[in-house]
């Protein structure tokens, strides 16, 4: 079946559907991992976006129950060079288009992701419309243009938990759970979750219109400020949370966390031109003098100049010298832009897990 | 951290000759490194044999020693130019193990020289299985089982861990011969016995067996600061049990989950830690259960690779640029990556298409030896091609590869029986893809071929698309709407036609199929094809190879092409001019093309023309985006030939340097409107064609020795016996002497013209009478139109008759006089100018009784150009390329003959060792992979440093084997005296035995094999012998001579089987019983000159 992606710039790619069939809007972003389409379709921050792989070749291994990230599927569209209706791995349970039809993802195949990818490089990240039902052109884009896009829109609401629940160990059982752990969910990634319960933390995942109150009340050894989607200067509850969090118990936060943590701290965030997506990105941490190959996704930036005194810059993104990692001078709080749980990605940035341990251990022996 | 202050001098250590499982990579690495590092200041000492290589072209070092890479020669070069370090990982596993050596004698202690880049404890816990095993196990990884057996009951016991099926390699045969898979004890027992038999010292490797297992690279870069990324990841269609040099590859890896991927990833990063290569690139190989996901380590390079040449061409990271730049105290963060400018090379390419990789063999050189692909690597050669999908990318590579095959076609195999079909799919050949290819189009299903190959699925499905696709092409309602439209391209009607012919084409199109293939499905040429999808406006686009998936703009022009929407190039207004390169490595076309067209490439960009080459072959120097201005990464056929010219239109394209390959397109691109400079296609049509180019030689009346031309075995006969045996056949436009034999009767003349006409049907067979005991000479010169200039004269040392590639040749002439040099230089300067030749020309002479015979002229550069221009320190490539483009050679100030005056010894090195079985004998095929150079300022010496290079260290003492056939015995008898008088011990047949007697010399006798022992196999075996003389008598009938020769070749043994060669070799014996070789740079060789 024939399926058209049209841009708010009048820019239309026609192609051939695959999942679900159906009309979808998003924000269109481009992702330059090579492996983990499966990661990247369940990762709750791309919420509102409809995602281009720019690797040409995907559902080449399927999909499996390891490599979920959520719930299922968040992204609102997925656009590829070749969707592979073979697939092939030991650990597969499903093809691709099964998949992503169960969960309702329409897909597009055979258009030149490469041609897209450079037009967002260049003009920035656009609003697109997906159909496999209205196939004109001109109405398209009419629906690309009309469409109220990210900035200002608070996306955590669609995708935080309804209600606190305790997270499962999905393998691993015998881990001694050492410390007590609550997630502010403002669109988590499991993987995120894994990693703290391999690094000994039980994990609460609460809502993330939680207050610090009825955190502190649970009297966690420290709190996580997962990653999530969107702009986060509409998440403004978030950041009175963390404010009523900071200098109370540890905190750390990723992505979407670390932003919110910049503006709690009275810094301010910007959108960037084209995001970062993918799973190369270098990263310094000054700490180490060391780099770090790290996973992200991320549309928004906390910008360095506006930050106070009072954080310290630990990490920075070498290929255009954006903030990636910040810690507080007095507080046990610090947060990374990137991914360290990574999933997809590299593994280079797993040690700041045990650095929240060792930060939650600071403070309990205080 | 900065670079280094506290060394200035670096040592590099090329590879040397071309064999088997090292080529034109290590130029490639080599020549990156010592631009790096001279680009960061450094003097660099280079020391390299190989003289087709661009990094002994001496503007690259400081000093260039062109001398064997031996320890105790580099030795001797340390001590000269008492470098402070050795960067040992960028000239392959020779540099590596001449570095290993000369540090674990203490040399490098001696002369206070380090290693940097790898450290010797670091390469040892690499190379060394039993401290690698020990390694893997201590960071908690898995590597397959395996122990050392010396007798059957060791081998017994270690089956017992091992487990079946286990595999069994013995040690040092030839060609790994003996070695085998055993599925149960009694087979086990068997090879056991078998092996230890074969094994000169009776050990055995048992190895538990990954074969089926999926095969898997990656590309691991680490620097001082202990930053690890990986550059590339790489995945083998063919699964393990076969090399990954004989294995189809692709890159990035398709079939693995980021998590099993991420798993490798921090497997491979742990590697390089835990074995220490301080800085630089590492190639890790992994094997994968398909079944369970279990992961094991196979191997760790510490070195740059073939694979990380193709990794750096398949991303566009240069790893052993960066590499070097490691080595002298960067770190990755403080490089930028060229190809963005803005990013630093601190990252880890991601790429937005395909590359697949696929080698090429050469088993018709080599028949009699069995051509199933194992463990051991045998393909001399790989094309690299790039696409967005894995179906355009393998039948782009297919048809690089110049094998007669446009894609995945069918034709050579319509006739094979099916019950063949389950053992050409499970047992690993050159054409499995085809057989893969065959069984699909005959229905039988992914899972069954799957069970017979272990080929993941995923590649399967995408061959069967390919073979759908083609299905859908060809059925009669698209058959007939092609057609149509392809009859009338520009016809107003048809609506319905174009449509469907439209859709059908980009699909193929998408799917790699070419014009040609197009052409053969619906009975029209490719030229039809071309224009009828031109019409609906179906072009190859370009894309760049950038890095990063677009993420960043890519400063770099490196290009390939693709169907789809959008087209990066932005042609310049610049003056340009395109170069052909010579496409896959193969015996007689290889790395001497290349650096012709590296040369053609920096010289013209140099004269401020913008250059663009096309080739696609990733293991050259003249694929690195650095050498010329624009890059096409493409298959040479004229349809990608064609797309590139019509998106650039340069003002002229250079087809006389890549080697038959752009020669063979010459015609039909000059008729495509293509302006080809240089010798015009007609001029060297004239060459090739034997009426039209005996036309050529009567008009200046020049000898050629009497020949004819047949079109038949019946038409041969006569013509041959007219000529009398024995005749020399060949089929016309062949490079290398592919399929040209010496014929010494009617019987073997028969059934040479059956293979003959396979080798090249549409051209007939070429019969010349064999000059015997012709002195052969290669005279190679430049001409731009009305001067002619001698580059050279090289006079072989073996009689004609023995392919030039595969003789040991010398420059200056040793043994000519001055009269016979004037006419050859007279004799080239007629023939440049009756075929009116700009640029190049290699003109082969026999000289027989003072006559002189013309034997063939290629108005093109030769194999020989870098030889010669090494030897007389003139960049003829370079000059050639310049008078194409218009300059006289008086403008280029080369007007003048150079006659040095020390000796250029150029040598052949076979790779007879992996083709165990087949024919070692030389003749007009050439069967050489590489070359060496000696020079020294007398001959002796230059010809003992050839040899040494090549791998044959001459004897200084002990004893000889002699046996020549009857026309040498009076030659013999000096020769003999001579090494009885340097002290050898003579060994003879009968026959030689009694001559040498005669002439008062005492031989020990042994018997010719089958009368009686001990034979010379004895003494070859007892290691009682230290080199051979043994001259053929030319009857094929007489496979004693080969049984000698093979096992020489077994035990590295030298062995001479010429007069001319064993005179040269005692001559050589002579001068370094006397000891004193010096180490000399070319850059001193050519202050001689001035």
């Amino acid at each position: 079946m024939k399926a058209i992606l049209a841009l708010s710039d009048g820019t239309v790619f026609e192609g051939e559907q695959f999942g679900a069939t159906g009309e979808t809007v998003g924000e269109v972003v481009f992702n330059t991992s090579m492996t983990g389409y499966q990661e990247v379709l369940t990762d709750p921050s791309y919420k509102g976006q409809i995602i281009t792989m720019t690797y040409p070749l995907i559902g080449n291994y399927g999909c499996n129950e390891a490599d979920i990230e959520s719930i299922g599927p968040q992204v609102e569209g997925f656009v590829v060079r070749e969707y592979s209706a073979y697939y092939s791995n030991w650990r597969s349970k499903w093809s691709l288009d099964a998949y992503l039809a169960e969960h309702s993802v329409i897909g597009i195949q055979g258009i030149d992701t490469r041609a897209l990818t450079r037009r967002l490089r260049v003009h920035g990240v656009m609003n697109g419309c997906l159909s496999t039902e209205d196939l004109n052109p001109e109405s398209l884009v009419a629906k690309a243009k009309a469409w109220h896009g990210l900035v200002g829109w608070d996306l955590v609401q669609r995708v935080t938990c309804p209600n606190p629940y305790a997270w499962q160990h999905e393998e691993n059982n015998d881990i001694h759970s050492k410390y007590r752990v609550v997630a502010l969910d403002f669109g988590i990634k499991y993987n995120i979750l894994r990693q703290l319960t391999k690094h000994g933390c039980e994990v609460q995942v609460v809502p993330a219109k939680t207050t610090a109150e009825e955190i502190l009340a649970a009297e966690p050894d420290g709190v996580f400020l997962s990653n999530g989607p969107g702009d986060p200067m509409p998440v403004g509850y978030a950041i009175e949370t963390i404010q009523g969090l900071m200098g109370n118990k540890p905190l750390f936060g990723i992505c979407l966390g670390h932003q919110l943590l910049g503006l709690a701290l009275g810094g301010k965030t910007f959108k960037l031109k084209f995001g970062h997506r993918g799973a190369n990105q270098p990263v310094k941490h000054f700490e180490t003098d060391r780099v770090e190959i790290t996973s992200q996704n991320h549309g928004f930036c906390v910008d360095i100049d506006s930050l106070p005194n009072s954080v310290d810059i630990t990490h920075i993104n070498l290929n255009d010298d954006t903030l990636e990692g910040i810690q507080h001078r007095e507080y046990p709080i610090f947060s990374v832009q990137y991914h360290p749980e990574a999933s997809p990605g590299p593994h280079d940035a797993s040690y700041l897990f045990s650095r929240f341990t060792e930060m939650m251990d600071g403070e309990n022996g205080r | 951290m900065p670079k280094r202050t506290d060394i200035d001098k670096i040592l590099i250590i090329g590879s040397g000759a071309i064999i088997i499982g090292q080529a034109c990579e290590f130029d490639y690495s080599g020549t990156q490194a010592c631009k790096a590092l001279k680009e960061e200041g450094y003097e660099i000492t280079l020391v390299n044999s190989n003289p087709a290589t661009i990094m002994t072209d001496p503007d690259f070092a400081d000093q260039t020693y062109i001398e064997p890479i031996t320890a105790d020669t580099v030795e001797l070069v340390i001590d000269k130019e008492r470098p402070q370090a050795l960067l040992p990982t960028l000239g392959g596993q020779t540099a590596l193990n001449v570095s290993v050596e000369l540090a674990e004698s203490g040399v490098l202690d001696k002369y206070g020289v380090e290693l940097i880049g790898a450290k010797l404890p670091a390469i040892q816990k690499a190379e060394d299985r039993a401290l690698f095993k020990e390694a893997m196990v201590k960071i908690g990884l898995e590597v397959p089982q395996s122990g050392i057996a010396h007798s059957a009951q060791e081998a017994l016991d270690l089956v017992q861990e091992i487990g079946f099926p286990a595999i069994i390699r013995p040690a040092f045969t030839l060609g790994g011969t003996g070695g085998g898979i055993a599925y149960n004890i009694e087979e086990y027992e068997k090879m056991v016995v078998a092996g230890l038999a074969l094994s000169p010292i009776s050990e055995l490797l048992i190895e538990e067996s990954v074969i089926g297992w999926k095969e898997f690279e990656l590309e691991v870069m680490r620097d001082g600061a202990d930053n690890v990324v990986i550059i590339c990841s790489i995945e083998n269609v063919d699964p393990m049990g076969v090399h990954t040099g004989d294995s189809i590859t692709v890159a990035p890896i398709q079939t693995l989950t980021d998590k099993e991927y991420q798993l490798m990833r921090n497997s491979a990063i742990k590697i390089i830690r835990e074995i220490g290569v301080d800085t630089g690139g590492s190639n890790i190989q992994f094997a994968v259960d398909p079944k369970t996901g279990k992961q094991v380590i196979i191997e760790m390079n510490p070195r740059v690779s073939r694979s990380s040449a193709l990794a750096s061409k398949a991303t566009g990271f240069p790893i052993a640029k960066i590499a070097a730049k490691l080595a002298v105290g960067y770190n990755l963060d403080e490089i930028p990556n060229d190809i963005t400018a803005e990013t630093p090379a601190c990252f880890e390419p991601t790429i937005d298409y395909v590359v697949v990789k696929i080698p090429r063999w050469a088993f018709e050189k080599f028949q009699g030896t069995d051509e199933t692909l194992t463990t051991q690597m045998k393909s001399v050669g790989e094309a690299m091609a790039i696409g967005r999908t894995f179906k355009e990318a393998l039948q782009k590579g297919l048809r690089s590869l110049e094998t007669g095959w446009f894609g995945l076609d069918n034709h050579p195999l319509d006739e094979l029986p099916l019950s063949e079909l389950p053992s050409k799919l499970s047992i690993p050949n050159v054409k499995r893809i085809f057989y893969i290819k065959a069984a699909l189009a005959r229905g039988m299903s992914i899972e069954e071929i799957h069970a017979y190959t272990h080929i993941d699925p995923f590649f399967l499905y995408n061959l069967k698309e390919i073979v759908d696709f083609e299905d859908t092409l060809s059925e009669p309602d698209a058959r007939q709407h092609v057609s149509q439209h392809l009859q009338d391209p520009i016809s107003q009607n048809g609506e319905t036609d174009k449509i469907l012919t439209k859709s059908l084409l980009q699909q193929a199109k998408r799917f790699g199929f070419s014009d040609r293939q197009l052409g053969d499905i619906y009975d029209v040429s490719e030229a039809v094809v071309r224009e009828g999808r031109e019409s609906l406006g179906i072009e190859a686009t370009f894309k760049t190879v950038d890095t990063c998936a677009a993420e960043f703009e890519a400063e770099t022009p490196y290009y390939y092409s693709t169907c789809s929407s959008e087209d990066e190039v932005r042609p310049s207004n610049k003056s340009k001019i395109m170069i052909l390169g010579g496409g896959p490595n193969r015996i007689g076309q290889g790395i001497e093309f290349d650096y012709c067209c590296v040369h053609a490439a920096l010289a013209l960009k140099n004269d401020g023309y913008e250059t663009i080459m096309v080739n696609s072959n990733p293991e050259t120097v003249s694929t690195d985006y650095d050498t010329s201005d624009r890059l096409y990464f493409e298959p040479l056929t004229c349809e990608d030939v064609l797309n590139i010219y019509h998106k650039e239109k340069p003002s002229g394209v250079i087809v006389q340097f890549g080697g038959q390959t752009p020669l063979n397109l010459a015609i039909a691109l000059k008729d495509a409107g293509v302006p080809i400079i240089g010798t015009s296609p007609e001029d060297i049509a004239r060459s090739e064609d034997r009426k039209l180019f005996k036309a050529v030689l009567d008009e200046i009346g020049l000898m050629q020795a009497p020949n004819g031309t047949a079109t038949s075995s019946e038409e041969a006969a006569p013509i041959a016996a007219a000529l009398g045996y024995p005749v020399i056949v060949r089929p016309s436009y062949v490079l290398g002497g592919r399929a040209m034999q010496i014929v010494y009767d009617e019987e073997l003349l028969h059934d040479y013209m059956h293979s003959a006409v396979q080798a090249s049907p549409e051209h007939p067979v070429l019969i010349d009478k064999y000059l015997e005991e012709a002195i052969e000479v290669d005279v190679d010169a430049i001409s731009d139109g009305n001067r002619t200039v001698i580059g050279g004269i090289m006079e072989h040392i073996e009689e004609a008759g023995i392919h030039s590639g595969d003789s040991d040749c010398v420059l200056p002439p040793y043994t000519l006089v001055d009269e016979q040099i004037e006419n050859l230089k007279i004799f080239t300067y007629a023939l440049a100018k009756a075929l009116r030749v700009r640029g190049l020309m290699n003109v082969q002479y026999a000289i027989k009784n003072d006559e002189i015979y013309v034997l063939e002229v290629n108005p093109r550069a030769s194999r020989t150009i870098p030889f010669v221009s090494k030897a007389i320190g003139v960049p003829l490539a370079k000059l050639a390329a310049r008078v194409m483009a218009g300059k006289t050679l008086a403008e280029l100030g080369f007007t003048r003959e150079i006659e040095p005056a020390y000796f250029s010894v150029k040598a052949p090195v076979f790779p007879f060792n992996r083709f165990p079985g087949s024919n070692t004998r030389l003749g007009p095929e050439m069967k050489s992979t590489g070359e060496v150079m000696g020079i020294d300022t007398d001959f002796p010496r230059a010809f003992a440093k050839a040899q040494k290079a090549c791998g044959y260290t001459l004897p200084q003492g002990g004893s000889v084997f002699i046996s020549v056939r009857n026309k040498d015995k009076r030659a013999i008898i000096f020769i003999a005296k001579k090494l009885t008088d340097m002290g050898f011990e003579l060994i003879a047949t009968h026959g030689t035995a009694k001559v040498l007697l005669r002439n008062g010399m005492k031989s020990e006798l042994v018997f010719s094999i089958g009368k009686g022992r001990p034979t010379i196999h004895d003494y070859i075996k007892n290691h009682a012998v230290d080199l051979i003389i043994n001259t053929p008598t030319g009857d094929l009938h007489r496979t004693n001579e080969l049984l000698i020769r093979e096992m020489a070749i077994t035990h590295d043994i030298p062995i001479f089987s010429t007069i001319p060669g064993a005179a040269a070799a005692v001559h050589a014996i002579d001068a370094l019983q006397r000891g004193d070789i010096t180490v000399t740079p070319l850059q001193d060789y050519f202050q001689m000159l001035q």
